[in-house]
């Protein structure tokens, strides 16, 4: 399993980058990984669907899809996009230290 | 005398109550299937029909004579599904009352969903996931004579999710035989960041897509279709012009699921991966395209599906613990024109490897490289698709869970973001 260092914590990834073991996840590594993903900072803005998207995995055990974000009004599609450009589903749940969203099968 | 009710006589349907006749006792259990249309369509074939390799007509089969003889087919629309009473509404009002309820409904394309696609609908912008769409794309593409080709995913899951891929190799394949391939552009939009959902595979597809000179738009999430100016919005600004856009719009369970409350937000039915049954009922079982499960939505997948869920019918049947044995087991052949194929197989854990299938070594099917064979295999199909899959029947060689033997792991592959 390949595994990858933030800071001094080394945690367990799968092929893709994305944290396989939830628990080890800290504010710090989210940092870490997001400026892997091009974001300089994790603004509130950030935080607000980082933490979103964890309560969502708590409850259903999977990462939501963009559609679900923007349907539980946390936030826009567009400042979704503005906020995580590229793909904010999956930047947004390796960051947030969660497996890939499942819409992506 | 039980009711098992089965909603929809597609390809999991059929499938079902032929495994599920054979099994369960007809003094016991009555089997009734109902389905909205009379006409059973080779969904698969509709990739082909746009290029004039197949004609819609040479797709369908009446579902009456692809079901076993004692079980009942109701063609009506389904309008409601009411767990709390046991009962299934259908057109014109009657109820139908069940003891186990299977969901196999499927999804289909939703176009409404994207602002704007609907505004040139078959004039500029096509679909190729319904008999009429492939039909209408054919004629059009018999008169396209150059310019920009937009193939366009536009959400995850769609069903068939290589199917789009397939689409633009077996264009690029069309307009050289035409002699028109210097005149085309062609570009594939996509929300995923590569070609595929899985890495190996989509390296593999991306070196092939740069070899045929097809362009990868990566990451791209449609806002809207300005189909005046002909060009697809992102939600982050960017923008792709086409001439002639073949778009797979997002796909959706079918109305009356969301409309029951059974669905997610995409109206698939919230479903255990490993039992297949639903998550909020213990009497209704989903099979193929309507779950939600982590899957592909594929023909294969409901193949591979069907004997856990007729299991599990027989054990919910009788009282008895159900059995967690659905793998997630997918096996799909991909069309990369001039005649060859790639054969990709997968499951929940495993993503598609290299290496050769069914047997280690000798094959004779090679993965994840373009071959002939694939390419006759992926032809043989749908007779295979009606003679055995639709009666349940195993296939030769494969069986329901995914078998490593054959498969090569890469070496300790490097992560990428
Ligand atoms: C272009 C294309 C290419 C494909 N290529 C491949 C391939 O190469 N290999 C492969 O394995 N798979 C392929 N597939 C996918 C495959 O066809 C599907 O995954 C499979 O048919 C799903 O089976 P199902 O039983 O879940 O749904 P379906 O076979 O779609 O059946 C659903 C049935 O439910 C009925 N229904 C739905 N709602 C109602 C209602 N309210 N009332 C009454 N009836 C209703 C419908 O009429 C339909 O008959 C392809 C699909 C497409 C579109």
């Amino acid at each position: 399993m390949p595994q990858r260092q933030y800071g001094t914590a080394v945690v367990d990834v799968d092929a893709e980058g994305f944290m396989t073991d939830p628990s080890r996840w800290t504010r710090e590594i989210a940092a870490a990984i997001a400026r892997e993903e091009g974001i300089a900072e994790l603004t509130p803005a950030h935080w607000n669907v980082i933490e979103h998207m964890q309560k969502e995995f708590r409850e259903t055990g999977q990462a939501p899809s963009i559609r679900r974000l923007s349907k539980g009004s946390v936030v826009s599609v567009k400042d979704l996009y503005a906020l995580f450009p590229g793909g904010p589903a999956r930047k947004a749940a390796r960051i947030a230290g969660l497996k890939k969203p499942e819409g992506c099968v | 005398m039980k009711r098992l009710v089965i909603l929809g006589a597609g390809t999991g349907g059929t499938a079902l109550a032929h495994i599920l006749r054979r099994r369960l006792s007809p003094a016991a259990w009555a089997i009734t299937v109902v389905d909205r249309s009379p006409d059973h369509y080779y969904q698969p074939g509709f990739l082909f029909v746009p290029f004039g390799l197949y004609a819609p007509r040479r797709l369908v089969r009446e579902r009456a004579g692809l079901l076993p003889g004692d079980v009942e087919l109701v063609i009506a629309p389904i309008e409601g599904i009411d767990p709390a009473a046991n009962e299934v509404r259908i057109g014109g009002g009657e109820a139908l009352p069940y003891d186990i309820l299977v969901i196999a409904t499927g999804c289909d394309i939703a176009p409404g969903e994207t602002p704007g696609l609907l505004d040139d609908w078959r004039v500029t912008a096509f679909d190729f996931y319904t008999p009429g769409g492939s039909a209408a794309l054919a004629r059009r593409l018999e008169s396209f004579q150059g310019g920009t080709l937009a193939v366009h995913v536009n959400e995850m899951p769609i069903k068939c999710p290589v199917a789009p891929l397939e689409f633009a190799f077996l264009a690029d394949w069309h307009f050289l035989r035409r002699g028109l391939r210097e005149a085309v552009d062609i570009v594939f939009v996509t929300p995923l960041s590569g070609p595929f959902t899985k890495p190996a595979a989509s390296a593999a597809l991306g070196a092939l897509l740069g070899e045929r000179g097809i362009r990868v738009v990566p990451d791209f999430a449609a806002e809207r279709v300005d189909a005046a100016a002909r060009k697809l919005v992102g939600y982050d600004g960017r923008e792709v012009a086409y001439d002639l856009l073949v778009s797979v719009p997002t796909n959706m369970g079918d109305q009356v699921v969301g409309d029951s409350g059974l669905g997610d937000e995409l109206r698939f039915v919230p479903t255990d991966p490993k039992t297949l049954r639903s998550k909020s009922h213990e009497n209704i079982f989903v099979i193929g395209d309507a779950a939600n499960v982590p899957a592909s939505k594929a023909g294969s997948v409901v193949h591979f599906q069907a004997r856990t869920v007729a299991g599990n019918v027989e054990r919910a049947a009788a009282g008895r613990p159900l059995a967690a044995e659905f793998d997630g087991h997918a096996n799909c052949f991909i069309e990369t024109g001039r005649g060859r194929a790639i054969l990709i197989d997968f499951n929940y854990e495993v993503e598609p490897l290299p290496g050769r299938f069914p047997f280690p070594l000798v094959g004779p099917l090679p993965l994840l490289k373009p071959s002939r064979l694939n390419h006759w295999a992926k032809l043989a199909f749908r007779p295979i698709y009606w003679r055995l899959m639709l009666r349940g029947r195993p296939l030769p060689f494969i069986s329901d869970r995914m078998a490593m033997a054959g498969k090569k792991r890469p070496p300790a592959a490097g992560a990428t973001a």
